[in-house]
């Protein structure tokens, strides 16, 4: 792959000293965009236009056109409006956002600046997950930097627009990734998600029409717009446009962020990422995030890495969060961890998350520790089953998903494990 | 009890942010000020400071402080070791260095060393897989965690 290729919008800012500062984001044009959005007093209908030429997908795992996104939002609606940013990076494998709060933060101010000024939303939200106090940090100076230039605050460069930004904090819940959940989060509460309808775009952050992207999503918008969404679109493929940051982690030789045009075929990325750790080969692939379904390694390494290939090879792409296993990992052992997660995760709104989550766990454990029966293998799947599709939001397919992928590709090695635990090739070690 | 005049100035930023008709949006943010504060745990008689100064039911405190897993309803040592166990880190090792780390301190995952200056936490995803085995303290992530890297944190927050 063309190095060229490489790190184009989210991360632009990379080789620079220091990228995080305005002065350096000023060195790549950064907020030339948002500049001529207010002197030119460009029309929302362009922007939205814009961005659906060019093939922009939610980049928090979803999926869904942005532009399209944008134009379902009442912008003519009178009364206060909200644009959010869900930096709540939680998804395991994924560390792509906390990469550019901390290397470009600009970048995601212009973009919400952006979404503020089209959608007619005079106030913003950047979710960012407690945990991340270094990427806060950045954020926070990135703000008052961009308060002080009088890019973001009231009569934005005497055009009459306001756009006043806060960076607000989670405190640890994975569940507040899902947007509903984050807006009761942001409002104080529990974050339980909401039933939709109402969709946030009607019924957002305190009763208002708010707007909620990924991080991602929002640094992509001033790219779009400054060299065209049709440039954007044909970076990927069609319907899948752009570039997307793969966070690369497991059993690669250098693993980390890499941002590559979409259609990018697998096996070139793990390339990238230093290929596999010397003496080790490829078992599977987890595409998306614990949620999505493990792919072994022949067909992965057929596949290209964006939302249609992944999708129709029985996976999804998510968040971008590829989780490269080799020969060594016990997948019993594996699939315990991921329930665990769900397990701990569920807001314990809706039964069949809260309760099926922690039987998943529970089958899982008696099977890695010697006391499985052939039959819970078909429980398994029948307890995942009724979780998925049954439930308010998406955290019960997300748990159910991984056991019915995991069966569906690697049944044997769970049958082999419970009948002959003792050949199993692996070290079973007892978690807390 | 009241919260202190440090404390009452800090959640009065937050306060600022959000419309005045939702105080409710800075009980997180008051919680983790005063958790910070108060050695790095919470207590019933500071949740209940919060709600009288936020004017709110005692309910709504206690319901968001047991949620949200960075709270600690619990004494927690002076460095709070939280070690990440989710999937890449497993992959990388993590189960040793959480093994390593409970022989090295003499206590076990949820407990205090007798001097107070440390405990250890599992927590899930802490979203920085890249470097995995990762464990954060504090206001700081450490990456590509080792036996020997886990000598040389502890003793530079020993000191």
């Amino acid at each position: 792959m063309d190095r060229n290729m490489l790190n184009q919008i989210c991360f632009r800012s990379l080789h620079l000293d220091k990228p995080w500062l305005l002065s350096s984001y000023k060195k790549i044009g950064g907020y030339d965009v948002w500049r001529k959005v207010l002197q030119e007093k460009i029309s929302p209908d362009t922007i939205i236009n814009e961005l659906k030429v060019s093939g922009l997908r939610g980049r928090g795992g979803a999926g869904f056109p942005t532009g399209l996104k944008w134009s379902f939002f009442p912008r003519q609606k009178t009364g206060q409006k909200y644009v959010v940013c869900n930096s709540d990076e939680g998804e395991p494998g994924t560390f792509k956002d906390r990469d550019i709060m901390r290397y470009n933060p600009h970048q995601l101010i212009e973009g919400m600046a952006i979404a503020g000024y089209t959608l007619g939303a005079t106030v913003g939200f950047n979710y960012i997950r407690g945990e991340f106090s270094e990427p806060i940090a950045r954020m926070e100076f990135a703000l008052q930097e961009a308060r002080d230039a009088g890019l973001i605050g009231s009569n934005i460069l005497g055009s009459g627009v306001d756009f006043n930004l806060h960076n607000t904090y989670g405190a640890g819940a994975y569940i507040c990734g899902e947007e509903t959940a984050m807006i009761e989060s942001i409002e104080g509460k529990k974050g339980q998600p909401r039933f939709k309808p109402p969709f946030p775009a009607n019924f957002g952050v305190y009763g208002k029409p708010s707007n909620i992207n990924n991080t991602e999503t929002y640094a992509s918008v001033p790219l779009i717009l400054e060299k065209g969404g049709k440039w954007h679109l044909e970076l990927g493929k069609p319907n899948n446009g752009g570039c997307k940051i793969f966070s690369v982690s497991g059993h690669v030789s250098k693993p980390g962020n890499y941002e590559v045009p979409m259609g990018l075929p697998f096996a070139d990325l793990l390339n990238l990422a230093g290929g596999m750790k010397p003496g080790s080969k490829l078992k599977a692939v987890i595409p998306g995030g614990s949620s999505s379904s493990i792919l072994p390694a022949d067909i992965m390494m057929s596949l290209t890495m964006d939302y249609d290939s992944i999708g129709k090879a029985g996976s999804m792409l998510g968040s971008g969060a590829v989780i490269v296993l080799d020969d060594t990992v016990c997948m019993v052992k594996l699939l315990a961890r991921v329930a665990d997660f769900y397990t701990e995760e569920s807001c314990g709104q809706c039964t069949p998350c809260r309760e099926g989550t922690s039987w998943l766990s529970t089958i899982l454990h008696r099977i890695l520790h010697k006391n499985g029966t052939l039959q819970d293998i078909d429980l398994l799947e029948r307890v995942a089953g009724n979780i998925g599709g049954r439930t308010i939001c998406a955290l019960g397919d997300a748990a159910a998903m991984p056991v019915i992928g995991m069966i569906k590709h690697y049944k044997d090695e769970f049958i082999n494990y419970i009948n002959d635990y003792d050949s199993a090739a692996v070290k079973v070690v007892d978690r807390m | 009890m009241e919260l202190s005049e440090k404390v009452k100035i800090a959640i009065n930023l937050w306060l600022d942010k959000f419309p005045t008709d939702q105080r409710r949006s800075s009980v997180m943010p008051a919680l983790m000020i005063v958790q910070k504060e108060n050695n790095g745990s919470l207590t019933e008689e500071l949740m209940d400071a919060i709600a009288n100064y936020l004017e709110l039911p005692k309910i709504i405190i206690y319901e968001v402080a047991t949620f949200y897993s960075m709270y600690e309803l619990k004494p927690v040592g002076k460095h709070k070791i939280c070690v990440c166990t989710n999937i890449t880190c497993m992959l990388c090792g993590s189960d040793e260095i959480m093994n390593y780390l409970q022989e090295k301190l003499g206590i076990k995952c949820g407990e205090i060393t007798d001097d107070g200056n440390f405990s250890i936490k599992e927590v899930e995803c802490l979203g920085a897989c890249g470097g995995a085995p990762v464990l954060h303290i504090g206001d700081n992530y450490y990456e590509n965690l080792t036996p020997d890297k886990i000598d040389t944190i502890l003793q530079e927050l020993e000191q």
